[in-house]
């Protein structure tokens, strides 16, 4: 297990320059830069910056510096557009804002996902299963771009019993948690659903069953852990899909998380701090790919690492 | 009294082709310390009865009739009832030893839980009475094997383990559902040796289901042969083994293969089961049999006809001296 996730480590860091040199490569190919603006600066102007930022280097020089920078100093440079800031004063500033509603709205949707999703099985074709299918589909059409609005317009102008954006306090965090969440709840429902009906007809449950347990017990003890693993699996890619759908609700909460840094320095071709957001996303990505791959073999005995 | 009872037991499943009669009209009974074997083939109902005494049915399965066990009624009750007589005295072993242990469980834990459910044991003990039992059905080295999880036995030997798991707490009744089918010849016959042995040790009254005619023959005093859904012949094995009265029967014992007459032409019944969606009308197996006639349209009775024999047919194939 142990050198398991050594190698798995090890294999991280590899992928993580892939991803630095593609999105390097694809930043600089598309037209336009950082100091690029509507009224042209004058030539000796631009080259000045050019030469501090070091954008007139070749291309494979300024990867190596930028990279050599993060693994030296653990520098990802400084921001091209807001000249008092580095890149890592801006991640510091918005990651924990986006973590918290991210881990917040990570633990609602699955508590709420999963136990929507046993209740519905338990009680198969009955009224409750159609109401969860009936929300699940219906939650899922919501995405958060759908959902910020509706809820500003029900809790902020119409209730007026909650904060339309900032972030000073839990109340700030209901609506981005509600927004965040409704979808992967949904998703999380209906996978947990499918998973718990396939396994209740399973024959370990039958001699569980056999066995006298009570039916609450077939389920915590029995069926309830087979029926994660196809959660689990999704909920790595969801997890991450979550702090990048926090640009949504950056944006339209202003919250102030990383969403709304990457969505600026994307239109103002603020490369360092796109490739800074970039490369945390990446490295949270393999991270939860890591997570995951270790809940399976904790839950799974067949599976050793 | 009859330790187990089961009177008019039918047992319907709803499909989307209309309702599908698993088992119809059976009626049997089973004394304490008895083995009672029920033969016939894949769908003639054999596993469904068992699991109508268990209560296991799929949720699409509706019953009929009264099965009662110990004198009490047990078709239809509560979980809470069934949940106090299954394991504790009524226990059942699977037919699939490689699907029916929890793959995600230790051994220990899965058998443990028997206990310290209905025996209120420690966990302490209840690990110690699961070693011992492990020993009795002579899986090596149980003290150290019981920390293992399913997959980490042959498929005999996760059959040994449902078996010691079914025996915990000493049921007055235990139902073997084709507990051999999936395992080897070699192992088959192990298990069954082990079955028979446990049974005489513990003395627990015991229904053995399966196809194989010879194992019945070495391990049960009384066979129910069942077909369609029916119960086509019943009697003490050995008279029935040697004289058949029900076409059926005959048409099964025929196509056992013989080891040791080379010769012998191994008889398959002509023609397929019954499909149960859609039965044939009287008798299940009279599209199969040579004997038929215009009144086997007409289901015939479950008939005495001698010493402790009954059979349902109308064209018996030779009288058997009372």
């Amino acid at each position: 297990m142990f050198t398991f996730i050594l190698k798995r480590l090890a294999i991280a860091i590899p992928t993580l320059l892939l991803l630095i040199v593609i999105s390097f490569l694809l930043m600089h190919s598309a037209p336009g830069g950082p100091f690029t603006a509507e009224r042209e600066l004058p030539p000796q102007v631009l080259a000045n910056l050019n030469a501090k930022y070091g954008l007139d280097q070749p291309l494979w020089r300024q990867i190596t510096t930028y990279v050599w920078g993060i693994v030296a100093h653990f520098d990802f440079g400084p921001s091209f557009v807001y000249k008092d800031r580095t890149v890592n004063q801006i991640i510091a500033q918005g990651f924990p804002i986006t973590l918290t509603y991210g881990l917040i709205s990570f633990a609602v949707a699955v508590i709420f996902g999963v136990s929507l999703g046993v209740a519905a099985a338990i009680r198969h074709n009955s009224l409750l299963d159609y109401i969860a299918v009936g929300v699940s589909i219906g939650a899922q059409v919501l995405p958060n771009f759908v959902m910020a609005p509706i809820l500003v317009l029900i809790f902020t102008l119409w209730l007026g019993v909650l904060p339309g954006g900032g972030w000073q306090g839990p109340e700030y965090w209901i609506m981005p948690v509600i927004a965040l969440s409704t979808s992967f709840m949904a998703s999380i429902a209906r996978i947990t659903r499918s998973s718990m009906l396939e396994v209740l007809t399973s024959n370990h449950i039958r001699t569980a069953r056999a066995k006298g347990l009570p039916e609450r017990r077939v389920i915590l003890r029995h069926a309830l852990k087979p029926a994660l693993l196809p959660v689990i699996s999704y909920l790595g890619p969801a997890f991450v899909a979550m702090i990048t759908g926090s640009v949504v609700v950056d944006i339209y909460f202003s919250t102030g998380g990383i969403g709304k840094a990457f969505v600026d320095s994307a239109l103002n071709r603020d490369y360092a701090v796109m490739m800074g957001v970039t490369i945390l996303v990446g490295a949270l990505t393999i991270f939860f790919t890591l997570v995951v791959d270790i809940l399976y073999g904790w839950i799974d005995p067949k599976i050793r690492y | 009294m009859s330790l187990l009872q089961i009177k008019d037991l039918s047992v319907t499943f709803d499909s989307e082709d209309g309702p599908v009669h698993a088992v119809n009209n059976l009626s049997l009974s089973i004394d304490q310390g008895q083995t009672l074997g029920i033969v016939g083939e894949s769908g003639s109902g054999k596993s469904q009865t068992a699991f109508s005494i268990m209560g296991l049915l799929a949720p699409n399965g509706r019953t009929s009739g009264s099965v009662t066990f110990d004198g009490q009624e047990i078709l239809g009750a509560k979980p809470k009832t069934l949940n106090k007589l299954r394991a504790e005295r009524i226990a059942m072993i699977f037919q699939d030893p490689m699907t029916s242990l929890n793959p995600y469980m230790r051994i220990s834990d899965q058998m443990a839980e028997v206990l310290t459910l209905h025996k209120g044991m420690s966990k302490t003990d209840a690990l110690a009475e699961c070693t011992r039992m492990l020993d009795a059905v002579k899986i090596p080295a149980a003290k150290e094997r019981i920390r293992l999880y399913p997959h980490e036995f042959s498929g005999g030997m996760r059959q040994r383990v449902m078996i010691a798991m079914s025996l915990l707490c000493r049921p007055d009744l235990l139902i073997a559902d084709e507990p051999t089918t999936a395992l080897d010849v070699t192992v088959q016959a192990q298990i069954m040796d082990l079955l028979n042995d446990l049974q005489r040790e513990f003395g627990m009254a015991t229904i053995l289901i399966t196809h194989d005619l010879g194992v019945v023959a070495g391990f049960c005093e009384r066979v129910l042969v069942m077909y369609g859904g029916r119960v086509m012949e019943e009697g003490p094995t050995d008279p029935l083994f040697a004289q058949p009265t029900h076409p059926y029967t005959r048409g099964l014992l025929a196509a056992v293969p013989r080891v040791d007459d080379e010769d012998a032409i191994m008889k398959a019944i002509p023609g397929n089961p019954p499909n149960m969606a859609d039965p044939p009308k009287g008798c299940p197996f009279h599209p199969r049999c040579d004997f038929a006639g215009e009144d086997c349209l007409v289901m015939p009775p479950l008939e005495p006809f001698a010493a402790n024999r009954a059979r349902a047919c109308r064209r018996p194939i030779e009288k058997v001296a009372p």
